[in-house]
């Protein structure tokens, strides 16, 4: 990315040999090394070993007490992922993190356009009001929700005071996509804008000029140039929906199960932790295709 | 930027529409909780008047300062040491070339693609494991507690840092410090005296951000805090999977608000930060910061 810093010492003002430049780089290197050092070590101790101890623990087993024992390795965790009821999770999580990514997008879309074309003045001052969502406490944000979804909230208040049922809503799918879309919506937002901000509006203009309708010109120019901030947004969205373990476990109930709170379940009640890592491990490869499956989908617009 | 000619006038005004349903439903969960925490009857569906009385129980729940202590002194810990790691990550990355960069790249931004409750197992066997060699090896028995908690805090804070500072690194050219080394500066005098200054503004984005990062952890902290020992978001997850009280109204809008000051300092910080080093838009730098994560 950056030039490495100049090589020859100022004080020596004679022509600079292979050797000398050869040290130069030999002492930035070290020099780089001493200090990603402490991020290093601290990653690797506290990421990667526990990233591999993780999948080690996915082929160990469990003896008759339920504790987890290092020893006859087994495939039974991987063969337990393809049953019917874990199969039934990950369908429900995969659908409802693919709807949330949909509607995030629907609704910030226009959202972040009408911001990225108000004076920049209004722009940044509309930009604070989506900061301060995007910045609060997650859970806050989801026990809200738990507040206005109740039997005895506002909603079904609303819908006694007009003569109508009581609304129940809380502990329903519908409240777990509620929370979600309301949890994750600034992840969308934000890159979107700055994809759209970024945007060399002239290249519209081009397009209007050469006789192309409002609807043509950001089909073919608009939408292709922000390509970036959709792809960016779609997986800040869709990821942590698919691993979500908060919003279902206040607003979800027992028929709503997702991913996260089922890997949370085998590690803190069912302390089954060989099926837990197995369970973790297909969770991050399915965000890996995810991911690589939205990167290609971009690039092929573009 | 061109006002009005990308756009007609009716989409104009379909596009503020949508702005402003969105902007509602952003706000009016929050503005709802906020309200109802006044509420003075202890049913939170029934409003009666106005009233402070469920801050005045908040104060004396023991309980509820006792994990806000907790949480204050783990924020406190893990926000200095990943600011000094992150940062120095960064600028690792960023300005040198050396043996193992393009792994330790990779490793880097780990932490934030990877979701918090695989993050959370990860260090649920990790500290098992280690406490159980460390028994086993010299007999010493520790538990998981606040530190723990710190430790863990501090590996999914450092990437977040780093990416932030690095943003702000990768704006500016090198050419000050190159003037610096010019001048004679040594290689310390002229990070102290050049670089830092001119990145602070990032590096305390990145100190706000892990700090926030600390204290809204719910999933993470759960699985690495032991009894006794936990932070004030796992403290109020436990209350808030058994129903709705008003007392958890009182200290949600009391976290509420610790967030909003929060976000007031750092744009704030963005804005000194535009002013002082004239870079192309602020708000772009705040959006960079904003959007990694």
């Amino acid at each position: 990315m950056t030039a490495p810093p100049v090589a020859a010492e100022p004080e020596t003002p004679a022509p600079v040999t292979p050797e000398l430049e050869h040290a130069a780089i030999k002492a930035e290197s070290r020099r780089g090394l001493l200090i990603s050092l402490p991020a290093y070590i601290y990653l690797v101790l506290l990421f990667v070993v526990p990233l591999v101890l993780v999948f080690v623990y996915s082929f160990a087993t469990r003896d008759s007490t339920g504790l987890t024992v290092l020893e006859d390795w087994n495939l039974e965790s991987y063969k337990r992922l393809f049953t019917e009821i874990v199969f039934e999770i990950f369908a429900r999580s995969l659908v409802l993190a693919v709807v949330t990514t949909v509607i995030c997008l629907l609704f910030s879309y226009p959202f972040a356009y009408y911001i990225a074309t108000r004076s920049p003045r209004v722009r940044n001052l509309l930009l604070i009001f989506v900061m301060i969502p995007f910045w609060s406490n997650f859970l806050v944000r989801t026990y809200a929700w738990r507040v206005i979804l109740g039997s005895e909230g506002p909603i079904s208040q609303i819908s006694l005071a007009l003569g109508g049922e009581p609304i129940r809503l809380l502990f329903t799918t519908t409240a777990v996509l509620i929370g979600l879309v309301y949890g994750f919506l600034p992840f969308m937002v934000l890159p979107l804008y700055a994809a759209l901000e970024r945007m060399d509006w002239r290249l519209v203009e081009a397009a209007r000029d050469l006789y192309a309708d409002g609807w043509t010109s950001f089909r073919k120019v608009t939408l292709p140039l922000s390509m970036p901030g959709v792809v960016a947004g779609s997986i800040l969205v869709f990821i942590p929906s698919l691993g979500a373990y908060v919003t279902p476990a206040i607003l979800g109930g027992a028929k709503t199960t997702l991913l996260g709170d089922y890997i949370v379940s085998q590690f803190l009640a069912a302390r089954n932790w060989p099926f837990g890592s197995a369970l973790s491990f297909a969770v991050m490869f399915v965000m890996l295709l995810a991911t690589i499956f939205y990167f290609r989908a971009g690039a092929k617009t573009l | 930027m061109s006002e009005g000619t990308a756009t007609s006038r009716s989409t104009d005004r379909i596009l503020g529409i949508n702005a402003w349903v969105v902007f509602l439903f952003l706000y009016a969960p929050i503005v709802l909780l906020i309200a109802f925490s006044f509420n003075d009857n202890s049913n939170v569906s029934i409003w009666t008047e106005p009233s402070f009385r469920w801050y005045g129980a908040m104060f004396q729940d023991a309980n509820v300062m006792n994990a806000l202590r907790n949480s204050l002194i783990v924020a406190f810990f893990s926000t200095i040491v990943s600011t000094v790691i992150g940062t120095m990550l960064a600028i690792a990355l960023e300005r040198y070339r050396f043996r193992g960069r393009g792994a330790l790249d990779g490793i880097a931004y780990l932490p934030i693609i990877i979701p918090d409750v695989t993050m959370a197992v990860m260090l649920l066997i990790f500290f098992f494991q280690v406490f159980g060699i460390l028994d086993d090896l010299v007999g010493v028995q520790l538990r998981n507690g606040l530190g723990t908690i710190t430790l863990s805090h501090i590996a999914f804070s450092i990437s977040f840092v780093a990416v932030v500072v690095r943003a702000r690194l990768s704006q500016l050219d090198n050419s000050l410090e190159e003037a610096a080394a010019d001048l004679y500066a040594s290689r310390w005098q002229a990070f102290r005296k050049v670089t830092l200054p001119l990145i602070a503004p990032g590096v305390a984005g990145g100190a706000l951000l892990a700090l926030t990062l600390s204290l809204d952890d719910v999933v993470v902290t759960q699985f690495v805090s032991g009894a006794g020992a936990t932070t004030l978001p796992v403290y109020v997850f436990g209350l808030v999977r058994r129903g709705v009280t008003p007392l958890i109204n009182a200290v949600s809008t009391l976290m509420l608000v610790a967030s909003m000051v929060l976000v007031g300092i750092s744009l704030g910080l963005q804005r000194g930060a535009g002013t002082r080093a004239e870079k192309p838009n602020d708000a772009d730098t705040a959006l960079d910061e904003a959007a990694v994560d």
